[in-house]
């Protein structure tokens, strides 16, 4: 399944609760405020960490540079997708669930 | 009239805090604040701005809108000194919160009336309970 997840962590549960019910080898795009949850150094971070790379991590990247944040700020594993790259993620995965 | 009467002009200056605490581009908020703070710049009040919680992200670097098909209003920021709004407050804790360091920010200055023009910077971080002090010091308190 994939995830796509657009609030700030820091604002919503929405990113937390998408962590909480994926299931293994799911995969989660970060995209529009959500991308926040993607950067190093955060009180995010841990959180992520603990998850042991049992989920696929992406961040968009035209959200991102709209932002400032740069891809040297991102957290290890956290790959960075175009948009044909979230159309490709769509089209890999039978279910897309979007986190609001 | 008598002359008690006569209020200084001064006295009807009043402090206002604009208040900001969302991300840039996911809500319409940051654009409306900096909208009113440009509007209410016309009045001639004692302004000041705290960016705190997710309203440090409206002041990062390097945003580049051009992906996303939005206006990039950064850069407007940049021009509050030219409005005399020239204090910016920013919570030390919300960007340690997010990982983020002052340099993470643009570099916003203001021309110095009283110091032969000096350039200075507008950007003040504070601790968060300096920022309630700021707070509890206004006559009116606008939030976005």
């Amino acid at each position: 399944m994939l995830h796509t997840v657009n609030k700030s962590p820091f604002e919503k549960t929405t990113f937390e609760s998408c962590l909480n019910h994926a299931r293994p080898g799911d995969a989660v795009l970060l995209i529009e405020d959500g991308i926040y949850a993607a950067m190093k150094g955060t009180a995010m971070a841990d959180r992520i960490a603990g998850m042991n790379g049992e989920l696929s991590l992406y961040a968009l990247g035209p959200d991102l540079a709209a932002r400032g944040v740069d891809e040297g700020a991102l957290l290890e594993g956290i790959s960075v997708v175009d948009y044909g790259g979230f159309v490709d993620l769509v089209a890999e995965h039978d279910v897309t669930q979007t986190w609001l | 009239m008598s002359a008690d009467a006569q209020v200084p002009e001064s006295d009807d200056r009043k402090k206002f805090l604009y208040v900001n605490r969302r991300a840039p581009y996911g809500t319409i908020y940051a654009l409306e604040s900096l909208e009113v703070v440009l509007i209410g710049a016309a009045f001639d009040q004692d302004v000041s701005i705290a960016f705190f919680d997710d309203g440090v992200y409206q002041i990062l670097k390097n945003q580049d809108t051009s992906g996303i098909g939005m206006k990039n209003f950064s850069p407007t920021y940049r021009a509050l000194g030219d409005y005399e709004v020239t204090k910016l407050y920013v919570e030390k804790e919300s960007l340690d919160e997010r990982g983020l360091s002052p340099d993470d920010l643009m570099e916003i200055t203001y021309e110095d009336e009283d110091d032969d023009w000096e350039e200075k910077p507008s950007i003040r971080v504070v601790e968060r309970a300096k920022l309630s002090e700021i707070m509890a010091e206004q006559d009116v308190i606008l939030s976005f």
